[in-house]
């Protein structure tokens, strides 16, 4: 099966402000792919770049090297006038419900302002709009309302419904369920698991939360420092990763029980102590050689 | 599919629904001023019809007439022309003027501040660049100077000093426009495809018309008040009534007839007052500048009418905190609770989880204790008892003694509480002589020390660091550091762990019990997280709506919630046994 998003030695990299400075690359080669359906889960701390290849993906971010497909087509260097052609398959829910919803707008408006600027007619718009509300789980009657009157979980299903309109094949999830509360999290990955189920909607899903990456992802790819260090099915990878950092980011989330939590705090520790002493090893190496 | 409730909240919702008009409606000062100068517009504009004496028609009979006269009410000038009819004139002039001026100003200004700041860094330099050289012509010297250019008609003349006036406003606009793009509704716009022009128009100024309108206020009183000016100097057409040429023209006249002077200057002053004035209750309508509403009887404490009450002797105990209710003022000017009457011990050496989620009240419980609760809040009533005084009604002198000596804090935001202008090893320092009293020599040993005990591997660099040229979690250890400088005997950590990176939380949680063992101290830990609480917790107490729903041994509350709430809550945590099992569908589909 031909992969809907195939990104290949990708390089992102923001021009310096000053002068005579060497441009910052924050993404040193990365390659993934995505089948149609698929939800792949990105995971990495913060300044890893996790953020970054999903903004490439969707345009917002330089790419220096490498390639992007989307549907068996190069977007990494799409100009505008393809980028709304593409808008139409591929779309985003972004992590802050509160900045990612114009505060001015109603959220009819916000839902149908995209379907209208892709050739759909008002009334047409409008009927999508209430189909939207309905598939995330909000009341009609919140389309006249303001971004500002909802809670936050609500605003992501605004976020989400919004991403929904136009039918796309790709949404790019950046840590959609970050700022939430605990049971709103729950509420919210479950809509966006029965989402896939109904339409096949791919995901490349972001987030810096191992838990969460489990379990919506059927693969995961591990970020750190611009690079995947790691990449597997979701139940390898978050459970019994091999490489050392993912070792480390599994064994450093806690786990919610007072009396695992303290195995795995010893654990923690001691794979700490291994990890320092092969470093050493390896400096020693590495001078003697 | 599960459907949250709508309860949006009462306040938010009625500020979202009301229309502008609506809510300047409410506000004293926007009534008075804008029906000021609704008045003075439909006097200025309709007054003529109905006084259709010729403002420039001079008839020496009533030169220097006094006021009363029937054929001049207000008194004649020195021409003997009609003093009504011209203040009438006048103020038709000084409107068009003022919004010529500032239509002027918003097109160019508007315009430029939209495209240079939403463009790319070339675009916007060079309209920068523009404009700070518009910002340095002498204004008023340059109008006088083109006066051959204007032929002396106000209304070129405006157009010209709107030119000037654009940077006002485009310097507004472009500021807010930096500010917006970066948000991500601009960015779903992006992603959605709409144009740059539609993003411009329906995203950016739609969301930044507030300073808009409010500097648009501003500015039509300052173009009044120059075109007043200029005709004060005698520059311009004499043909044209002004408020500027009839106070020039009293002025003259003032020791003979001094109400000449009075009549246009008590009318422009009304009127640049009101725009003024108008500007500012805009300002608050748009800008949500709340006005007080809760006024200061409400903000005693209702407890202070119980002395009596005894102090609780729990052995052991440390903190005792009792029926504590904290409110915060609605707009309706009602008091709404926010922790609902709080009851829990803690004793020496043991650390506390408050855990719920947010909008429990378990920050604010926690900031009662330090009493840096914001100034709006409103202690209800309730006591918390610290080495025997209550220190909801302890004097802020006796607070100072407490917090930071007694009472350590750490933030859930370590970078914005170190001073970005000072060295991390002065802003600790400064902290530990003050708790202290130590020499400075003394006190940068201390701080040393305090580094090297915190974990940092490097103290010396770190203590001559910026606060910028260190990490989150470096920051947080500093902070750390200056919390348990003065020994104290209780910690209060507001999410201390939330804004790091899970690998850097671990080794905070660390440190935390590492300290927490070495100097016996006791931790009330503030978090949303229950792998935080599972970590460093012994005791918790669950969190809802302003109540402590449940309290216990941490295992007992894992293994055995007793509330409904503590239950969802441990329910909708994602633990490690919930992966993901199905394929994707395209998958699954093949192989059937």
């Amino acid at each position: 099966m031909n992969p809907l998003l195939q990104v290949n030695n990708l390089h992102v990299a923001y021009p310096s402000k000053k002068f005579f400075k060497p441009a910052l690359e924050i993404i040193h080669g990365v390659s993934l792919d995505l089948a149609p359906g698929e939800t792949l889960g990105i995971v990495g701390e913060s300044g890893s770049g996790k953020t970054t290849i999903g903004r490439a993906v969707l345009g917002l971010a330089p790419v220096t090297k490498g390639s992007i497909e989307f549907e068996g087509k190069d977007i990494s260097h799409a100009g505008k006038a393809e980028r709304r052609k593409i808008a139409r398959d591929l779309q985003v829910v972004f992590q802050d419900p509160y900045s990612s919803l114009n505060p001015a707008m109603a959220v009819g408006d916000i839902l149908s302002e995209p379907l209208v600027t892709l050739g759909a007619t008002r009334a047409d718009a409008r009927r999508r709009v209430r189909t939207l509300l309905d598939q995330v789980g909000l009341p009609h009657d919140a389309a006249d309302r303001l971004p500002r009157e909802f809670s936050g979980g609500q605003r992501q299903r605004v976020a989400i419904a919004r991403a929904l309109g136009p039918k796309p094949r790709l949404i790019v999830c950046d840590e959609p369920v970050s700022a939430l509360d605990l049971s709103t999290q729950a509420l919210v990955l479950e809509l966006l698991l029965d989402i896939q189920r109904e339409t096949g909607v791919a995901y490349l899903f972001i987030s810096h939360d191992l838990a969460v990456v489990r379990h919506i992802s059927h693969r995961v790819a591990v970020v750190y420092r611009g690079e995947i260090v790691e990449t597997g099915p979701a139940e390898d990878v978050t459970l019994k990763p091999e490489h050392p950092y993912t070792q480390r980011l599994l064994l450093a989330a806690p786990i919610p029980h007072p009396v695992q939590q303290e195995r795995r705090r010893a654990e923690r520790l001691r794979l700490r102590e291994q990890q320092r002493e092969q470093h050493e090893q390896t400096a020693v190496g590495l001078s003697r050689a | 599919m599960s459907v949250e409730q709508l309860t949006a909240d009462p306040d938010l919702e009625a500020s979202a629904r009301t229309p502008l008009w609506k809510r300047l409606a409410g506000d004293p000062q926007a009534v008075i001023t804008g029906a000021i100068l609704t008045v003075i517009v439909l006097v200025g504009f309709l007054g003529p019809f109905f006084w259709t004496h010729d403002p420039n028609a001079a008839d020496l009979n009533y030169a220097n007439a006094l006021p009363g006269d029937p054929n001049r009410p207000l008194g004649g000038d020195q021409n003997g022309r009609d003093i009504l009819a011209r203040l009438l004139a006048s103020t038709q002039t000084s409107i068009i003027a003022g919004l010529i001026g500032v239509i002027v100003a918003l097109l160019v200004g508007v315009t430029a501040g939209l495209v240079g700041g939403y463009l790319g860094s070339k675009t916007s330099a060079v309209t920068e660049w523009l404009f700070n050289l518009v910002m340095t012509f002498p204004g008023i010297l340059l109008l006088i100077l083109l006066m051959p250019v204007t032929g002396g008609d106000y209304r070129v003349t405006m157009v010209i000093y709107g030119v000037l006036l654009s940077p006002a406003i485009f310097r507004i606009v472009r500021g807010l426009v930096i500010a917006t793009k970066g948000e991500l509704f601009v960015d779903a716009a992006r992603v959605s495809g709409l144009t740059d022009t539609r993003i411009l128009a329906r995203h950016i100024l739609a969301v930044i018309r507030g300073p808009i309108i409010v500097a648009s206020a501003f500015l039509v009183g300052t173009a009044i008040g120059v075109q007043a000016g200029l005709a004060f100097l005698g520059v311009g057409s004499s043909a044209v009534p002004s408020f500027g040429s009839m106070v020039s023209e009293g002025f003259t006249n003032l020791y003979l007839r001094p109400m000449q002077f009075l009549w246009p200057s008590i009318t422009l002053g009304l009127i640049t007052a009101c725009l003024i004035l108008f500007g500012n209750a805009l300002r608050d309508a748009l800008e949500g500048g709340q006005k007080n509403v809760g006024g200061r009887k409400s903000r005693r404490p209702a407890s202070s009418a119980r002395p009596l009450e005894p102090i609780p002797s729990e052995e052991n105990a440390l903190l005792v905190v009792r029926d504590l209710q904290i409110g915060y003022p609605a707009s309706d000017g009602t008091v709404r609770p926010v922790v609902k009457g709080v009851n829990f011990t803690l004793n020496k050496g043991e650390i506390l989880g408050l855990v719920g989620e947010s909008g429990s009240g378990k920050s604010q419980t926690a900031f009662s204790i330090l009493k840096l609760l914001p100034a709006e809040a409103v202690i209800l009533g309730g006591s918390v008892w610290f080495d025997g005084i209550n220190l909801l009604e302890a004097s802020e002198r006796d607070m100072q003694k407490i917090r930071g000596r007694r009472i350590g804090y750490i933030p859930q935001e370590p970078m914005s509480n170190l001073d970005p202008s000072y060295r991390v090893g002065a802003q600790l320092v400064k902290s530990v002589r003050a708790t202290t009293g130590v020499d400075r020599k003394e006190a940068k040993a201390r701080v040393m020390e305090l580094l090297e005990r915190v974990g940092i591997a490097n103290p010396e660099r770190v203590y001559r660091s910026y606060p910028f040229q260190i990490s989150g979690g470096m920051a947080q250890r500093v902070l750390i550091a200056g919390a348990v400088a003065s020994r104290p005997a209780l910690l209060i950590a507001d999410e201390p762990t939330t804004a790091l990176d899970v690998t850097v939380q671990a080794e905070i949680l660390d440190l935390l019990r590492d300290l927490q063992k070495d100097l016996d101290l006791a931790i009330i830990l503030v978090t949303h997280n229950f792998g935080v609480v599972a970590d460093i917790c012994e005791r918790i107490a669950v969190m809802k709506d302003g109540r402590i729903v449940e309290t216990g041994e941490a295992v007992d509350v894992f293994d055995n919630p007793a509330s409904a709430y503590t239950k969802s809550l441990l329910a909708a945590i994602l633990d490690e046994s919930t992966v993901r099992a199905d394929r994707p569908a395209a998958l699954a589909q093949k192989q059937e």
